[in-house]
């Protein structure tokens, strides 16, 4: 009964002093959401200057490589001139600009010769699937792990989870994937070796080990960085004073000591998450699953120009989105990043 | 357990250098220590599973010694892990005291930068590259002199910006030192020990990529041995022969350890 009423008193009053600074969060809150949203954008134009003006600087030329190296020179420059490669890089980048601004359009594949918003949108799903099932694995894992070593400071699994990393770091993603392989599909034939299965429970069966791979090298820095923040609320005043006021633990740990700490763990997942999005092409090259890794080399192999654009726009479109949502939340969490 | 455990932890940066220091002596010796040339073929001797032939580590399948590649491989891949880090490691480290020293402008553009390279797909950059220049070890130099300076940049800013305003480098202010003197001078012996500390991790990560590239095909070219791209090669017969897969993993997993050992000990010693 007692417990209850602290908690109501406890409750009210953060109520009451967070009220008294609302408005002045909310202002300060929204010039900073609008100085994000101005550098987002300039990130995502930034990119796609790079990608368009390096990509033409790949020897070989799309036209050839379409038409095959023994074709006709008469079809290859009506090819180009088709492709419109015929002229200046600078007024080829304008045309591209305008039609994205105008209709979001991100043109033709030279390969495929179908709009390269389609492939995308044919290609990502399987992308997102493992990126989404190996944050579930990265971030439960994490939280599971990093509590049970900040609570038993010293303990045989903290000294465990300090050593690790040592061995993770240097281990390459793709020879971690053919560990798995080797094991659970080869030895025990709990999961298919490659591709990916049709259907529910297939096609998530079959996306398991290479999400495993992926959360695999997620896990040991995001631990590391957990496990120090939470030994460092949890050594606060405020933490000692609220178990001194015999507020429940699982509430301290809920409300107080997780909300606390988990900014620097999110934050450094949200920069690897962004280095994902490109890096699932090794763990799609060794479980032959066709996803964006694939589309994008493929692309780059066939100098297939509109298509890589295509790709590098949506995945810098993706980055962003996310580095400005875990931004977002971080500021809500922890407004003194405001300042 | 719990004792050893600890031990362990304290020591951290001997074993590292032991351990490193050995893996560098076997390569700088593998002409001595190998009995087989690491390209020579031999179609009568293919796929001798370790320890059943003369072939100690056993054979691939063109019968090439897997002994004497492992160790070949090793002479090329450490010796560019070396060379590609020397650039960014200068580069960044000078990037990131620049940016936090004068703050204000050159720290947003700075940081503008960064931030693009961070939202652009890492791996296109890598491949773009490569196709550029062609597979080979050139593409590998010029990629890592593009992004690895960012792990540096990213450590020296925050520390050079937290001495900026200390009494030291105020008094040397006073003192009419310039502003370059007062980075070179005062500041980057401050920023090494950290950097250096991020340099052997950092190692460790460029020889994973250096494999990586290796495996897609686009790293070191053949002939030379890589173990990325003879991980490459054997990840056909994992089913019948593993060992060459899981041999050359091992050494990358090897020469991982050893660094961030070294690192680990490093940091804690400079702490």
């Amino acid at each position: 009964m007692t417990d209850k009423i602290k908690e109501k008193n406890h409750k009210a009053e953060s109520d009451k002093s967070t009220a008294s600074n609302r408005s002045a969060f909310n202002k300060s809150y929204r010039a900073w959401f609008i100085r994000a949203l101005f550098r987002s954008l300039t990130v995502i134009v930034l990119v796609m200057i790079a990608v368009f003006f390096i990509i033409r600087l790949v020897p070989g030329d799309p036209a050839v490589m379409v038409l095959g190296e023994h074709a006709d020179e008469a079809a290859v420059e009506a090819l180009r001139q088709k492709l419109h490669l015929d002229m200046p890089a600078g007024q080829q980048f304008i045309v591209f600009i305008i039609n994205i601004l105008t209709s979001f359009d991100t043109g033709i594949s030279i390969k495929y010769g179908v709009s390269c918003r389609s492939l995308v949108l044919q290609y990502a799903p399987v992308t997102l699937s493992l990126i989404l099932l190996s944050m579930l694995i990265t971030v439960v894992l994490t939280v599971i792990l990093a509590f049970g070593a900040a609570m038993h400071r010293d303990g045989i699994l903290d000294h465990m989870i300090r050593i690790i990393p040592a061995f993770t770091e240097g281990m390459p993603v793709f020879w971690v994937g053919l560990l798995l392989i080797l094991f659970f599909a080869v030895k025990l034939g709990w999961f298919p070796v490659g591709g990916v299965g049709s259907g529910g429970t297939a096609f998530w069966k079959s996306l398991v080990l290479p999400a495993v791979t992926i959360a695999f090298g997620q896990i040991p820095p995001l631990i590391r960085s957990l496990r120090e923040q939470l030994i460092e609320v949890l050594d606060a005043d405020f933490v000692v004073t609220l178990k001194a006021a015999r507020i429940p633990k699982r509430q301290i740990f809920i409300r107080h000591v997780l909300r606390n700490s988990f900014v620097p763990t999110l934050m450094l997942m949200s920069v690897n998450l962004s280095y994902l999005i490109g890096g699932t092409l090794i763990v799609e090259k060794v479980f032959a699953v066709r996803g964006m890794g694939k589309l994008l080399f493929d692309a780059i192999s066939n100098r297939d120009f509109p298509l890589v654009q295509a790709v590098a726009l949506y995945c810098a479109i993706f980055v962003v989105i996310i580095s400005l949502v875990t931004d977002m939340i971080a500021h809500r969490a922890d407004p003194r990043m405001l300042e | 357990m719990k004792k050893l455990l600890k031990k362990l932890r304290h020591s951290t940066l001997y074993i590292g250098l032991i351990m490193l220091l050995l893996l560098v002596i076997a390569a700088i010796a593998a002409p001595y220590i190998c009995s087989y040339d690491p390209i020579s073929q031999d179609l009568y001797a293919t796929l001798k599973a370790p320890g059943t032939s003369e072939h100690i580590l056993g054979t691939d399948q063109l019968g090439r010694d897997m002994l004497s590649r492992l160790l070949y491989a090793a002479r090329t891949d450490l010796a560019v892990m070396v060379l590609a880090e020397i650039v960014p490691f200068i580069s960044g480290i000078f990037i990131g005291m620049l940016s936090g020293y004068f703050g204000g402008r050159t720290e947003w553009i700075i940081s503008l930068v960064t931030d693009t390279f961070i939202a652009f797909p890492y791996y296109l950059l890598v491949i773009v590259v490569a196709f550029m220049t062609g597979a080979g070890i050139h593409g590998i130099f010029i990629t890592f002199m593009i992004v690895g300076w960012l792990v540096y940049a990213r450590v020296a800013k925050p520390l050079t910006a937290s001495m900026k305003n200390s009494e030291w480098v105020q008094a040397a202010k006073l003192m009419g030192y310039s502003d370059f003197r007062i980075i070179v001078r005062e500041i980057f012996p401050n920023v090494l020990p950290q950097a250096v500390v991020v340099l052997m991790t950092d190692m460790a990560a460029l020889l994973v990529a250096i494999v990586t590239l290796g495996y897609l095909g686009i790293g070191i070219t053949a002939p030379t041995p890589d173990w990325g791209s003879m991980i490459s090669e054997g990840q056909t017969l994992i089913g019948t022969a593993p060992y060459l897969s899981l041999l050359p993993g091992l050494m990358v997993v090897y020469t991982g350890i050893s660094l961030s050992l070294i690192g680990d000990g490093l940091a804690d010693r400079w702490r």
